[in-house]
């Protein structure tokens, strides 16, 4: 009973995630303005038919530079995302799998990753390393990748000793071959639930960095930057800060919602 | 114990010694070199001639690991090196900003910490009643929300909407602390309110608990027993958290100018001006990994069963 509800919960949200992913990958099709377009005779103006949100301080459609700003925020997002769980989980399933030196030097990096204060190196990092999406995505890659190599490790690990691996090595197969065909499926699911959840973070990371000026380059639009640029003019165009912000707001919810979902469906 | 302890001192000295090796690397990866770095900040026209001088001045042809060996030394003695833009001495300047990030930082952790422990109480007392959801989905959002949300919004409605609040807080005026805090405690507060309420319930199921609801002991000496178990989890809790607050602080004390760290940083940033930017970064990781050593010790001595 209790699993039949929290399955329709998360056929809800991901029908809602996709939903966004979609609007946002084909903005260029759902909005009605371009989003760079600056005009000097519709500066701050308030929500009205021809601009669904208002517009910013140099006139540029806020519903466009919101749909724009999605596909930034959430690509980054999942960009990053996915490069960290490959990588994590492949550094992972390889110590775990062959263990010794190569599995301590590995793991104490990791410990010593996961010591430092993530987001004050981030804003080091990208403050050091100059604007742009990229500087902020490897500043917050350098800790991500630990939390899937430490969980693809453990799960490899008790993996190793069950009875189909030995199996898989008697029959003489590789191990590259064991890797991918027998350790990897049944990692899947438990890696793969914890990549959802750090979407939610990462997103908050990445447009906590762009609010700094230490993600996107301005003209781009961004919801964090969005933000911050609007911020200055909030007294005289609130809709040009409100917008930008409920979606930032829903798009993490949701995705957190997904993910404590999934969580609960698989304890249930 | 004892040699326990001091391995542990002995791995914490080791993180230290690498986050800076990886600060002071991180100038190098950084574009441009920092002679030229300097003299663009303070706002030299760079030629070829000033450029080299003020290289060999810098000390710049030694090789990087005498040099990092001289910083490192530097940095123990308390010495975070000069500023690029104005040549003053970074240490003081950083040592004053870190009290008023202190101010800001433990205010709002001490707040969280009381709400959220009010809150997870509550919802634990009436799990899966009316409070419980409320507790549940109001800690749910608010983990949801980044906090430079939360102080925009805040902003508008308090400042703009009910102008309640000065939006830029003015030295010494306590007003000016009250946004600042809320908007470093809301988000603080739903995280501690999930991880606690997800604790004390962990504990109610256990079966100590069991004995004593079947020996008919009051609910209050229970959650006494409860609570005082979870104390260990809590300070681990709390102990992580304080990473998340420190990052929130930059954003925060940016947003409200607040003359703490956080906002020097950024200054920093903007200027390139890279010692603040290192000593920053010093001073942050070794308060975090400190504490977090802290709390493991703390957790053992509440519960020796806990390895160390």
């Amino acid at each position: 009973m209790k699993k039949k509800v929290i399955r329709i919960r998360i056929i809800i949200m991901t029908v809602l995630a996709l939903l966004l992913v979609l609007v946002t990958t084909f903005a260029d099709v759902f909005s009605p303005n371009d989003p760079y377009a600056t005009s000097a005779s519709a500066i701050r103006m308030a929500p009205c038919p021809a601009y669904p949100f208002g517009t910013d301080n140099l006139g540029r459609c806020v519903f466009a530079r919101v749909l724009y700003g999605g596909r930034t925020t959430i690509a980054a997002t999942f960009a990053l995302v996915a490069v960290s769980f490959v990588i994590g989980t492949v550094i992972g399933m390889i110590c775990g799998y062959y263990g010794g030196i190569l599995d301590r030097v590995c793991m104490r990096v990791a410990d010593i990753l996961l010591s430092f204060p993530q987001m004050v190196v981030a804003i080091a990092v990208a403050g050091i390393l100059g604007g742009g999406m990229k500087g902020a995505m490897i500043a917050l890659g350098i800790t991500m990748w630990v939390s899937f190599a430490r969980l693809s490790r453990s799960h490899t690990f008790s993996l190793r000793n069950e009875a189909f691996i030995k199996a898989a090595l008697f029959a003489g197969k590789s191990d590259p071959y064991i890797i991918l065909v027998h350790i990897l499926p049944n990692l899947l699911a438990p890696v793969l639930t914890n990549a959802l959840t750090q979407i939610g973070t990462t997103m908050i990371g990445l447009s906590g960095l762009s609010f700094l000026g230490l993600g996107v380059v301005p003209p781009v639009a961004e919801w964090g930057s969005m933000i911050s640029e609007a911020r200055a003019y909030i007294q005289i165009a609130p809709w040009a800060v409100l917008f930008p912000s409920l979606a930032t707001i829903l798009t993490i919810i949701i995705f957190n919602y997904l993910g404590d979902a999934v969580i609960n469906y698989r304890e249930a | 114990m004892i040699h326990k302890l001091l391995k542990r001192i002995a791995g914490l000295v080791l993180i230290l010694v690498i986050l800076s090796f990886f600060v002071f690397a991180l100038l190098y990866i950084a574009p441009g070199d920092p002679a030229e770095k300097r003299l663009t900040s303070q706002g030299v026209a760079v030629t070829k001639q000033v450029l080299d001088a003020e290289r060999a001045r810098l000390g710049l042809f030694r090789p990087f690991l005498v040099r990092y060996g001289e910083w490192l030394f530097g940095v123990v003695r308390g010495d975070f090196g000069v500023s690029f833009k104005d040549d003053l001495p970074v240490a003081p300047k950083l040592f004053q900003g870190l009290q008023n990030t202190c101010l800001l930082a433990v205010s709002s952790l001490l707040m969280a910490l009381l709400l959220s422990f009010g809150l997870s109480i509550a919802s634990v007392l009436n799990k899966d009643g009316p409070a419980d959801h409320l507790v549940r989905i109001c800690a749910f959002v608010s983990n949801s929300l980044p906090n430079f949300l939360i102080s925009v919004m805040l902003m508008y409605l308090l400042c703009i909407r009910l102008d309640l609040f000065p939006v830029i807080a003015a030295k010494g005026d306590l007003r000016g602390l009250v946004m600042p805090v809320l908007s470093l405690t809301i988000p603080m507060c739903g995280r501690f309110t999930r991880q606690m309420r997800a604790e004390f319930l962990d504990q109610m199921r256990s079966d100590y608990v069991t004995g004593m609801r079947g020996r008919g002991v009051r609910t209050r000496y229970i959650l006494l027993n409860v609570v005082r178990n979870a104390l260990g989890h809590i300070f681990t809790i709390v102990a992580l958290q304080i990473g998340t607050l420190m990052g929130g602080s930059v954003v925060i004390e940016t947003i409200f100018r607040w003359p703490g760290i956080g906002k020097l940083v950024m200054d920093a940033i903007t200027a390139r001006d890279y010692p603040v930017i290192m000593g920053f970064v010093v001073i942050m990781g070794t308060i975090y990994v400190v504490i977090n050593q802290l709390s493991d010790i703390i957790n053992h001595i509440l519960d020796p069963r806990t390895a160390l």
